[in-house]
């Protein structure tokens, strides 16, 4: 068996972050933990976060399992993490502005043309146009997972629209009304501020025509969304209004809310749609959820959109195995934080190592999200794996493979007690006149025993993530 | 040459809609071969709003029409001197890659007869070579017919009912050329063409190929040429709805009617 880096116990004894939160968890008496957690499913359930769950039956507006027990970092250990996802955005924002603009990366020969070029998510429409600031990502979600006490390695990037900060957010405020004592005992760096950072973020990169405090708007595709949700939370919590395409409207040079006094101009639109879909007149002309000849008016420097349009070209799975290149090309600096080694099947050679070697690797679709169209070679049986086999050799260019990495564990709450389950974590980095990040993120538990699958749609949970402060 | 143009499209709705959003790529571009002297868009009860050169070269406009309206009136009036350059695009400022025009969209989409007429390119001799025996090889598998299409028709069914007008042409040309790893896109514009000016082919498209060396070239199978001094270019994209000079959409429950008339005369010198 791999021997999986526990990151509360080591050789039987409490790792020093974890010190707090013994004598919390050996105290608490089953009845008392079923009580919490019912008084958890109860306050989610009340304040309806849910997460719809695809593919898997059942009621899709089902709740996201929350799991009381924290996850902790030490603040060294956290500065280690900032330092490397503040240099990564800052690579991948400098590396869109580059291939919409001279493409010196390519130009080097540092990554194939074709990669980036003839990558769905490059749009050719925004070529030749940088946007405020010169940044393309403004919310950089980045997925990472530890394999050791000082190991941890970059999963994937998420450039578009990361969601679950919401998650995030609601998980700390739970924990802070179930276990008050807790944080009073603990000295745990405080993630509040993330709206009000966010929208600072988004102010900061208002367009070149607006000259005065900016309209922040959130853009959702709808109720029927399963973020929407978040789309919510957030304008609540930022101040702002959220929207649909239909409540928006271009008129002359700018675009427009309509509101109960009269349409009202928009500055910056966070939005949580698809490049595809947001304007009709430029991508998909099918498109009803987008706001007709918004993309005339983003190129003139009329309203901002967040994530710039084009951002995902940045965090296609074949275009990740590059990512520590741009650090180096554009920074001139050495990775803080490591890529998992990636083969891209793409590559005759590396195709022939993923075929002969498929029940130990992770295989994942290129453009693939959630979890879904995924193997897990070691946890995968014959069949699925031929059968898997057959998809890769069918269209290779749209598979990578990885090995399967031993993700650490934290200590979980699970029906027997307390048993350790695999983790990952993703923070949430934001680009606007500065780069920041609020100390913490979303860390997902894959709560089924075993299993290395964290996502929220296949049976994966959340749990509190603490930085602990000096 | 000194080419007159003089374009009304006309849009009526039989119920008043609430407005209308248009986007534009109606002005001709900037290169050696052709120089504006005289060019004006207007739109009827509409408003100019945003403008800006975008990274393949066009020069894009925004309008924005307050409704309601029951009737719009695009109309292009200008001059152009035009020169012949044998097609090629010198003197044409872009930012875009030509690597982009590689990627292939679902009006292009290759199937196994436009890869059959690609495979013409890897038996001549050069590139450019490659790119005129594909250019001649597309006119001589359809025919022109007008009518036989319609704006949604795919380079692939084109080419298999072997008949259509020149937005089929320079689809299945720029949807082969890609398949033999040249770099192609649809281009759209005037062509002046008989004595009166208003042909049917006035309003015109056809393929641009990318050759290293010369850089963008364009191909007009439709009349087996290279696009000369009776050509004014207007813009390109990936596929005729990527280029389309007015892509716009209406507010209300009003269904549409276009009426179009194009005149493009050479000017008595």
């Amino acid at each position: 068996m791999t021997p999986y880096f526990n990151e509360m116990f080591q050789d039987g004894a409490v790792r020093k972050p974890y010190a707090g939160l013994e004598p919390w968890s050996a105290g608490m008496p089953a009845d008392r933990r079923l009580a919490k957690q019912a008084e958890a499913e109860a306050l989610f359930r009340r304040i309806g976060i849910t997460f719809a769950v695809y593919g898997e039956g059942g009621d899709p507006d089902r709740l996201i399992p929350f799991d009381m027990f924290p996850r902790v970092f030490t603040a060294a250990e956290w500065a280690k993490l900032e330092r490397g996802i503040k240099q990564r955005a800052r690579a991948l924002n400098a590396f869109l502005v580059d291939v919409y603009g001279r493409g010196e990366i390519v130009r080097a020969g540092r990554i194939p043309g074709r990669l980036v070029y003839q990558n769905e998510a490059y749009e050719k429409a925004v070529c030749g146009f940088t946007p405020p600031k010169g940044v393309y990502s403004h919310i950089v979600g980045v997925d990472i997972v530890r394999t050791g006490p000082g190991d941890f390695y970059v999963l994937e990037d998420n450039c578009r629209t990361p969601s679950g900060v919401s998650y995030m957010l609601e998980s700390r405020e739970m924990m802070m009304r179930m276990f008050p004592a807790l944080f009073r005992e603990n000295r745990i760096e405080p993630i509040d501020s993330y709206p009000e950072r966010l929208r600072r973020t988004l102010a900061s990169v208002a367009p070149v025509k607006c000259e005065r405090d900016p309209t922040v708007v959130i853009l959702t595709p709808g109720h029927f969304n399963s973020a929407y949700y978040e789309h919510s939370f957030l304008a609540d919590l930022m101040g702002v209004e959220l929207v649909e395409g239909q409540d928006l409207f271009v008129d002359g040079a700018f675009v427009y809310m309509r509101t109960t006094e009269g349409p009202k101009r928009v500055d910056v639109i966070y939005r949580r749609i698809d490049d595809a879909y947001i304007d009709p007149l430029c991508f998909r002309p099918d498109s009803m959820l987008g706001i007709p000849g918004l993309m005339d008016v983003y190129r003139s420097g009329g309203v901002s959109i967040c994530s710039a349009p084009g951002a995902g070209v940045a965090d296609d799975k074949a275009v990740y195995t590059y990512v520590p290149e741009m650090v180096r090309f554009y920074l001139g600096e050495e990775p803080i934080l490591k890529n998992v080694p990636t083969w891209k099947c793409s590559d005759p050679s590396d195709l022939k190592h993923v075929t002969e070697n498929l029940g130990e690797l992770v295989v994942k679709e290129v453009h693939g999200s959630g979890g879904y169209g995924m193997l897990v070679g070691p946890k995968s049986t014959k069949a699925q794996i031929e059968e898997f086999r057959a998809l890769i050799l069918a269209d290779p260019s749209n598979y990578i493979a990885q090995p399967t990495l031993a993700l650490s564990t934290t200590p979980t709450f699970v029906e027997e007690g307390i048993a350790p389950r695999h983790v990952d974590l993703r923070p949430y980095c934001l680009v606007g006149e500065r780069i920041e990040l609020v100390p913490g993120g979303l860390t997902r538990v894959a709560l089924r025993e075993g299993s290395l699958v964290v996502n929220s749609s296949q049976g994966g949970g959340v749990k509190d993530t603490w930085v602990l402060a000096e | 040459m000194l080419l007159i143009v003089d374009h009304v499209t006309l849009y009526r709705y039989d119920r008043p809609v609430r407005g209308v959003v248009q986007s534009h790529r109606m002005t001709p571009s900037r290169f050696d071969g052709q120089k504006v002297l005289d060019w004006a868009v207007t739109v009827s009860g509409g408003t100019l709003g945003s403008e800006f050169r975008d990274g393949a070269g066009d020069w894009v406009q925004g309008w924005t029409v307050k409704g309601p309206v029951t009737e719009i009136e695009v109309r292009v009036r200008g001059k152009v001197q035009t020169t012949d350059l044998a097609g090629v695009l010198r003197g044409h400022r872009e930012t875009a890659p030509p690597e982009a025009y590689l990627r292939e969209t679902d009006a292009t989409a290759a199937d196994a007869a436009i890869r059959d007429l690609a495979a013409c390119v890897a038996g001549a001799e050069n590139e450019l070579a490659g790119a005129h025996a594909l250019s001649e090889a597309v006119a001589a598998a359809i025919a022109y017919q007008p009518g036989s299409t319609k704006a949604h028709t795919t380079a692939a069914e084109a080419l298999a009912q072997g008949e259509g007008v020149c937005q089929d042409h320079a689809q299945v040309l720029i949807s082969a050329a890609r398949v033999a790893g040249i770099p192609a896109r649809y281009v759209s514009g005037y062509l002046q063409s008989g004595a009166d000016g208003s042909s049917h082919e006035a309003a015109h498209a056809w393929g641009e190929l990318y050759v290293a060396g010369l850089g963008w070239i364009g191909f007009d199978p439709a009349n087996g040429c290279c696009p000369d001094d009776r050509y004014i270019r207007l813009g390109s994209g990936l596929d005729a709805q990527d280029a389309a000079p007015i892509r716009g959409v209406s507010r209300g429950q009003g269904s549409e009617v276009l009426a179009v008339t194009v005149a493009v005369q050479l000017q008595e010198q």
